[in-house]
């Protein structure tokens, strides 16, 4: 063995699955997307804010929101980026398939932004600003993938 | 009972893109060493440990149990604060709190990370929420993507103007021997470097380091027999913004705005353009240099990229940012955080060799991390009163 030689244990294919609950909140969210293609948010009862991820609490408020409002399902892109880096996707474990656009969806009637895919086949088209919709799936789980990704619309 | 704070000596590793020399617990131990012959002491006057590092990054999260022979922690209270890319501003923090709360006169302060043993962009991606965030993500890269469009988008910046940015931080590195990347860039080699997610290109972006961090800090009780000059800890402030990436203000680091508003309040500061010396940011890529320095109201929006490109931030302008070369020339994680406040500290005390900046009075350092959030530090030659 030679006198510096320094090893690496690697860990190989070892693998651990989680299971994570979307709780009753998100689980109306794509109920809703997957039964009726409607998009929903969660209204601050104090502040009026429109969260959409839907989410139990007003953090700002501290208080307990249950005013569903229906919201998009059009909307604009708030920001977003093109992904050229090929990376591990560690919910697959495999290379993630680039470029990919990555937006920051404001639906219509809602504060806060969704992340989803936006199509890129015109880059020129994907602004800070232009109007998109969501292109449903045809076959739908009841998971964010009910909508494939959101398509430039203007 | 409450004490005043000060740091009385650092020590770092040299750190690289990889360590097979060294497991983590020899890594840390380096970083150990170097801090307490910096101060003097031994870890006989240590009182307790605070150590981090991000979880999930080497798949291996108990620090504070396996490191115990390497960090010093034999029989003394070992305590873990893992807070993500604020990690290592967290731990300084909380070591503030401890000494400053009279019940700790000595505490050790050690951030580590070995990048190099896992895919960071997967390690970091598990940091967020499985159902709402991680479809579209992809580490850190593409959420500071978004809010650099944002910026750009709001105030008319351009990629050139984040590139001045790497260039000024490459420039700095030269100057610092624990650096990583200790090689010019131009704008150019920015500008022609890969693009990875719209706008950031491969050199407006941090690298992945292995490296340790350490920290003392002592109370005002001894901290003057131990140090000459120490650096005194003028205030701490922590904010945290949203749940999911979604939720944020993109283009605007609101958690910074009310970092600094604190701290400068605690201070008296109201110019800090002015009153401030140095800056240590937590800047993980080109375009924060711009943003952030806007958020902690040392110019105005929009105001940042003027300011840089005068020269304002270099090494002899107004306000130097980054003198040791900052995030872009050296990221173990963990470590992070806690370089930005060692290099601050050392600012202050007079021990930055060639990356001194004269005369220092007030030092800000600052972390940042997972959900828009900031950690920041004052550091004052001064004693507060």
């Amino acid at each position: 063995m030679a006198e510096k030689e320094q090893l690496i244990i690697e860990s190989g294919d070892a693998a651990q699955p989680f299971k994570y609950a979307v709780g009753m909140h998100g689980s109306k969210f794509f109920t809703e997307t997957r039964d009726n293609m409607r998009l929903m948010g969660l209204k601050c009862p104090k502040c009026g804010k429109v969260y959409v991820p839907p989410r139990g609490v007003c953090g700002k408020c501290f208080v307990e929101m249950d005013d569903w409002v229906e919201v998009g399902p059009k909307g604009v892109i708030g920001t977003f980026t093109i992904l050229r880096f090929a990376f591990i996707d560690p919910e697959t474990g495999q290379q993630k398939p680039v470029p990919y656009g990555y937006g920051f969806i404001k639906l219509d009637g809602a504060d806060t932004l969704l992340q989803h895919y936006i199509d890129i086949k015109d880059e020129s088209k994907v602004k800070i600003g232009a109007r998109v919709e969501p292109v449903y799936a045809q076959e739908r789980k009841g998971i964010t993938r009910n909508i494939e990704y959101f398509r430039i619309i203007d | 009972m409450a004490k005043r704070v000060a740091i009385v000596g650092t020590g770092q590793t040299f750190h690289k893109s990889h360590r097979p020399d060294v497991n983590g617990q020899e890594l840390i131990n380096e970083a150990v060493q170097r801090a307490l012959a910096d101060a003097d002491l031994t870890m006989k006057d240590i009182d307790a440990i605070l150590i981090g590092n991000m979880d999930h990054f080497e798949g291996i999260n108990y620090v504070d149990c396996w490191s115990v022979d390497g960090c010093g922690g034999v029989m003394k209270p070992v305590i873990k604060i893992t807070t993500g890319g604020t990690t290592g501003a967290s731990l300084a923090i909380g070591g503030y709190h401890m000494v400053g709360s009279g019940m700790f006169e000595k505490v050790l302060i050690i951030g580590w990370e070995k990048n190099s043993e896992s895919d960071t962009t997967g390690a970091i991606t598990t940091a967020f929420d499985p159902i709402w965030d991680r479809q579209v993500f992809a580490g850190a890269i593409s959420g500071l993507a978004a809010e650099a469009q944002a910026y750009m988008a709001r105030f008319g910046a351009s990629d050139r103007d984040g590139a001045r940015v790497s260039v000024r931080d490459r420039k700095h590195a030269m100057n610092n021997p624990h650096a990583q990347l200790r090689k010019e860039v131009s704008l150019e080699d920015v500008l022609a470097s890969p693009m990875l997610a719209d706008p950031i290109h491969l050199l407006d972006v941090c690298p992945r380091s292995d490296g340790a961090c350490a920290v003392i800090m002592a109370s005002e009780d001894s901290a003057e027999k131990i140090c000459p000059v120490p650096d005194w800890i003028w205030g701490t402030s922590a904010h945290n913004t949203y749940s999911y990436l979604g939720d944020g203000d993109w283009g605007r680091l609101t958690s910074m705005e009310q970092c600094a508003k604190e701290v400068f309040k605690k201070a008296g500061i109201k110019e800090p353009r002015k009153e401030l010396d140095v800056i240590e940011m937590y800047q993980p890529y080109s375009f924060a240099g711009l943003i952030w320095i806007e958020d902690m109201g040392i110019v105005g929006h929009g105001e940042a990229p003027q300011f840089v490109w005068d020269g304002n931030t270099d090494m002899g302008g107004e306000l130097p940012v980054n003198p040791s070369g900052g995030v872009i020339a050296c990221n173990p994680i963990g470590a992070t955080g806690l370089i930005r406040c060692a290099e601050a500290a050392m600012q202050v005390m007079g021990k930055a060799e060639g990356r001194q900046v004269p005369d220092v009075k007030f030092a800000v350092s600052t972390g940042f991390g997972g959900c828009m959030w900031t950690n920041m530090l004052l550091h004052g030659k001064r004693k507060p009163n």
